[in-house]
């Protein structure tokens, strides 16, 4: 994740041409964290889906969009790890 | 208690010992020199994206997780899904943090975590209480694997305590020989079975019940939703997201967690693993509906099984749900998902709790300068310690205590974080500090628990006019955090001296 060991020296490389893709993308880490943990947001039985009441599948969404954020940030930053 | 079925039974013995002879087998997997602790203790560190998958998915979703989620589900209602948060957010963390671990821990050869602890602070006694931490938090994590056992055995009509004993001197006997190997290979199976079971009693039973309407409406009313803050408690408002997050935070500092991770044979495979197994976390959701399935089959009411509530309380909501549920074959099917899924998680704790002793207390202070062989032949034997101390706890004295002891264990095991995961960002906590931290949180969490009467680890905070219930674990680690904090100004401010860093910047990067 660092970027002191790239092969080349940054500053000899020609201007953006090998810059690193940004560590922001680590920022898609933190939406998980403020819908699961900010309990008011979903603590209601509806809206239901079929016959689950809110709370149940609204966490059970999360897994799903977390999964993805995380591939997401996986593919974003390969690059930093070569 | 119920007649033993032999049908049952047949299925269950025919899975048991094909993963008794796939772990004897595992040895001469991706051969290596067993008598190297490397070797033995994390697999050559080869295992590649799928295994990986298959060992942490194995290592961490243990038997226990799916009696016990279902049976806080059966109890407490809400409350119980906490586990769905905690582990949607392990994952984030992980990709953020193990990388860098791996990285350094391969670049030194480090096998535990706290061998890094004392390659970054120079401290051994700090890395001392990072590996005691964590022997004493798995030692109640593997006899609470023999629990998940022992209930479904008492299910299938099956008593006494020689089962049990004969499942674990098997199990320990191949994890002898193998080491690692055995639960890589067997979780493959382990999982296998466990997708079966569960997909098809979500399946099955809602079908049965009626549908998953049916199943809500028979939920009591005040356990479909959190508590919502009272009076002057905030209710389960807190106490539903600091368990989540406390949990989430703890799950990779566990010594089992943390092999799984360093036995992968590069950072890409844990990165790329953060997005792939979440398909476990989708499966507990799945498992811990069991426990709402539980309540509308109502079998807590059912005669037939009143003598095994009466002994394993809610943990026999799930072994119940099945007998009621499904033919006698898918039974031991089923029965045999749960105990294989004991024996990868207790396989692999007894390995982490292993290499903890023989790199962090024999060689650091008995034998500094053995060889790999004297070990690794350590390590083997103390596997098998760990192993028959946790069988002699569950089957000498009450599972309560392992229960409570357990629960302890999760409290203790997040006070290892400063250390462990600042350490891999920065070296500004003096080691000093980061042992008053560890001791004070250790204490405040632990006099938590006993004001609790260990039954529980949610504490009510008195934060002036409020009260904020939250799990200990958390607030034992801001008082860690503060502490060490603190005592870094003062020691730096006397112009106390650090230890020696061993390791480099670049070290935590890709190689």
């Amino acid at each position: 994740m660092s970027t002191e060991n790239a092969p080349t020296n940054p500053r000899s490389a020609p201007p953006r041409a090998r810059r690193p893709p940004s560590r922001l993308w680590y920022g898609l880490l933190a939406p998980p964290f403020v819908g699961l943990l900010w309990v008011p947001f979903y603590n209601r039985i509806d809206p239901r889906a079929g016959s689950v009441p809110f709370f149940y599948w609204y966490q059970f969404v999360w897994i799903g969009v977390s999964a993805i954020l995380t591939a997401v940030v996986y593919f974003a930053t390969r690059d930093v790890e070569r | 208690m119920i007649d033993v079925n032999a049908s049952a039974i047949t299925v269950f013995v025919a899975l048991f010992a094909l993963v008794t002879v796939l772990g004897f087998v595992a040895a001469r997997w991706r051969q290596g020199n067993l008598d190297e602790l490397h070797e033995w203790g994390l697999g050559g560190r080869r295992f590649g994206t799928l295994v990986t998958w298959f060992l942490l998915g194995g290592d961490l979703y243990t038997a226990y997780t799916f009696v016990a989620v279902p049976a806080l589900v059966f109890g407490a209602g809400a409350i119980g899904f906490f586990a769905i948060p905690y582990t949607v957010l392990t994952y984030p963390l992980v990709l953020a943090v193990m990388p860098r671990l791996w990285s350094v821990t391969r670049k030194h050869g480090y096998i535990t975590a706290a061998d890094f602890v004392r390659g970054r602070f120079g401290s051994g006694t700090l890395a001392l209480a990072i590996a005691v931490t964590g022997i004493l938090a798995t030692m109640p994590y593997i006899g609470l694997q023999l629990v998940g056992i022992q209930v479904v055995l008492a299910a299938m009509g099956v008593q006494g305590d020689l089962p049990i004993v004969i499942a674990f001197v098997i199990l320990a006997a191949y994890t002898y020989q193998s080491g690692l190997r055995a639960p890589a290979l067997i979780a493959v199976v382990k999982d296998a079975v466990i997708y079966v079971t569960v997909i098809a009693a979500v399946v099955i039973i809602p079908a049965k019940l009626g549908g998953y309407g049916k199943i809500f409406d028979a939920v009591p009313p005040a356990k479909l939703l959190l508590t919502p803050p009272k009076g002057e408690s905030l209710g389960q408002y807190t106490a539903y997201p600091t368990m989540a997050l406390g949990s989430a935070l703890a799950l990779f500092l566990y010594p089992h967690s943390m092999t799984g991770v360093l036995s992968s044979s590069g950072r890409d495979v844990i990165r790329r693993n953060t997005a792939m197994l979440p398909a476990y976390s989708f499966l507990l959701a799945l498992i811990a509906a069991l426990g709402y399935m539980a309540l509308a089959a109502g079998v807590d009411k059912n005669p037939a099984y009143a003598a095994g509530f009466a002994k394993y309380d809610a943990n026999f909501a799930v072994p119940a749900l099945f007998l009621d549920s499904f033919p006698s074959w898918f039974v031991g099917f089923s029965f045999a998902a749960i105990a294989i899924g004991a024996l990868v998680p207790a396989a692999i704790m007894s390995i982490a709790a292993a290499n903890l002793f023989t790199r962090n207390v024999y060689r650091e202070y008995f034998r500094p300068d053995c060889s790999g062989q004297e070990e690794s032949s350590v390590a083997k034997m103390a596997s098998l310690v760990v192993k028959f101390g946790a069988l002699a706890f569950i089957v000498g004295l009450p599972q309560k205590y392992a229960i409570q002891f357990q629960l302890l264990g999760g409290v203790w095991i997040l006070q290892t974080l400063p250390a462990i995961v600042l350490g891999l960002y920065t070296r500004w906590p003096q080691p000093k500090a980061l042992l008053a931290g560890w001791a004070s949180g250790m204490g405040v969490g632990t006099f938590m628990a006993y004001e609790l009467h260990f039954k529980s680890t949610v504490y009510s905070l008195p934060l002036g006019p409020v009260k904020v219930p939250g799990y200990a674990a958390l607030w034992a680690l801001l008082v860690n955090l503060a502490v060490a904090g603190i005592v870094t100004l003062v020691l730096d401010a006397v112009g106390h001296p650090r230890g020696r860093d061993a390791t480099l910047p670049e070290d935590y990067g890709p190689a």
